[in-house]
């Protein structure tokens, strides 16, 4: 049912592609860095921040989450690049399983998602933050669990894209707000209701509150995490695995 | 031994039938050709075959499975070229390949040998590390063929391999196609709309509106039409075709510039036709039969005269890609 050499082999096209576009590298580093050096200070200024940490710092796991939203629906987006091109048809028709395509696709955007937030933690010693082993261990995986629910997210949206022209459509109503309402830039309980129940069916959410208890150890809500870790992971959990299904139905059904 | 059977096999998309009720067999080690203008139900038969499509009614069977149940084993039997372009252009030639043999199963060893093989058939094998972004477009048609072969099908399905190439181009890959073909001695299923690119093939089939309306080597067909063609250019030639009708018992084709006439002796006919007609005849020409002429002779139309279908045929297939 499934081929373990095509998978692979679409995992290192899609590496490949990553870093033959140059400018999706040089983004990749430059986002996060805009936001937090210029975005970051600019509110410094402005934010009194009630504790000893400084704005910058506050929105760190907010700034990897977005990275990895950013960069998991941008690999996605590789899907309805591949059907333009024409290229999905040599997918399409060879011996493997529908099933094949989108595994490689996920895990190919999964991966390009934990390298870029991995990067990002790899500067965070920059910020005044120092993450002992067992911060980086277990943000390793947090990381790696967003990624796989952000890609198959992506992955259902690319599999009703037909053009690349919805790409922007999908950025305005479906990513920025996302961002915007998972707590990165602000806490979530400071939102109106209405914009609150939002923040409770985003994935991203749970994502970032989860880093939150790692790199925001101390931190009391509203500033620290609000769930408790498990019910995070939880969360972000189902999410990855009723949007892989779907992604896996899609294709089943749409090619 | 019929390597691809297909028996009454029907399409429709929405109502509308793309193919009605085909029937037709390929041999091994054929080059077929399968002729029509665009919009005939070429691509949409060819898109069953290789199982990308499933057809509405009839079977379809490639070395020896059947296409709906099936798929998985035609598919690891064919080697495909689409009307457009399927390579990775963010990938060099040796990678697009490689990507190939991967996709396909082959083994390790088999991959260096088979790629440097083939991309020396194509003369590309200097150019392997390239960016496919830098080819031509011919050179883009001649790996995507080759690649097509990698994992040694037994059927290699060509959707108008030549289209927008140029005339040189296109008779350097006909000569190539049929070089692999004897080399390899694999069956080749091809379409095309250019009727001249038709003559290398060892059977046609010619379909129209989703039927088969003659099917045989290029010679049978050739000799279906009794007699010689004329054609004739007039100062006003509907007028002219209007003289014919009343003034000849003979099949008469108009066409975009001049008129067809299909008569049993050329020489004899050329002096009637002076006296017949008052319109002034610009130029006249007699013609030994060609596939063009059986197409006209068959539909009372030229095989290139609708060019305004393609869009919509290939944005459908772009839609299930």
């Amino acid at each position: 049912m499934l081929s373990y050499k095509a998978i692979y082999v679409i995992i290192i096209r899609e590496f490949k592609r990553f870093f033959r576009q140059r400018g999706r590298l040089l983004v990749t580093i430059s986002r996060p860095l805009l936001w937090i050096f210029i975005v970051g200070a600019g509110f410094t200024s402005m934010v009194n921040m009630p504790s000893d940490i400084s704005y910058k710092q506050f929105i760190l796991p907010g700034i990897i989450g977005m990275t990895i939203l950013f960069s998991s629906i941008f690999s996605t987006i590789s899907v309805v690049w591949d059907r333009e091109f024409g290229f999905l048809r040599e997918m399409l028709v060879a011996p493997i399983s529908r099933l094949t395509i989108v595994l490689g696709k996920l895990l190919s955007g999964t991966a390009l998602s934990v390298f870029q937030g991995m990067i990002l933690l790899f500067v965070s010693p920059l910020l005044g933050f120092s993450l002992s082993i067992n911060q980086f261990a277990a943000m390793l995986l947090l990381i790696m669990l967003l990624s796989l629910a952000i890609t198959a997210m992506g992955l259902v949206i690319a599999s009703y894209l037909t053009s690349l022209e919805g790409f922007n459509v999908i950025m305005n109503f479906i990513v920025l707000p996302m961002f915007f309402l998972s707590g990165a830039l602000y806490p979530v309980n400071k939102l109106p209701l209405m914009l609150q129940y939002l923040t409770f069916i985003n994935p991203l959410s749970y994502g970032i509150d989860a880093f939150k208890h790692v790199l925001l150890v101390s931190m009391p809500p509203p500033l620290g995490a609000e769930f408790p870790l498990i019910f995070d992971i939880g969360a972000i959990l189902a999410f990855s695995l009723i949007m892989t299904l779907l992604a896996g139905l899609s294709f089943e059904r749409k090619g | 031994m019929s390597i691809i059977q297909v028996q009454n096999l029907v399409k429709k998309y929405n109502g509308i039938t793309a193919v009605n009720g085909i029937s037709f067999e390929v041999r091994q080690g054929e080059l077929f050709g399968f002729l029509g203008p665009n919009g005939a139900g070429k691509t949409t038969t060819i898109n069953i075959l290789c199982t990308l499509l499933s057809a509405t009614d009839g079977t379809a069977i490639v070395n020896g499975y059947d296409c709906k149940k099936k798929s998985s084993d035609v598919r690891a039997s064919i080697g495909l070229v689409f009307q457009e372009t399927t390579l990775d252009n963010d990938l060099t030639a040796y990678e697009n390949l490689k990507f190939h043999c991967y996709l396909y199963n082959m083994k390790r060893k088999e991959t260096e040998e088979r790629i440097k093989e083939v991309l020396q058939v194509v003369e590309l094998y200097d150019r392997k590390d390239d960016l496919v972004r830098r080819f031509s477009g011919g050179m883009k048609r001649r790996l995507e063929i080759v690649r097509g072969l990698l994992h040694r099908p037994k059927v290699l399905f060509l959707d108008e391999p030549t289209l927008g190439l140029d005339p040189q181009t296109r008779m350097n890959i006909w000569a190539f196609i049929d070089n692999l073909r004897r080399k390899e001695g694999i069956t080749v299923f091809m379409t095309t709309h250019y009727m001249d690119e038709a003559e290398v093939c060892s059977r046609i089939a010619i379909i129209d509106h989703g039927n088969i309306i003659a099917c045989g080597t290029p010679d049978e067909l050739k000799k279906k039409i009794r007699g010689d063609t004329v054609y004739i250019k007039t100062s006003d030639d509907a007028k002219a075709f209007d003289e014919i009708e009343r003034g000849f018992d003979i099949r008469a084709a108009r066409l975009k510039d001049g008129i067809a006439l299909n008569v049993e002796s050329g020489e004899k006919f050329i002096p009637k036709i002076f006296e017949a007609l008052t319109t002034e005849i610009l130029s006249i020409n007699l013609k030994k039969p060609t596939l063009d002429d059986v197409f006209i002779n068959l539909t009372g139309r030229e095989i290139r005269e609708d060019n305004n279908n393609k869009g919509s045929e290939l944005f459908r297939i772009r839609k299930r890609g």
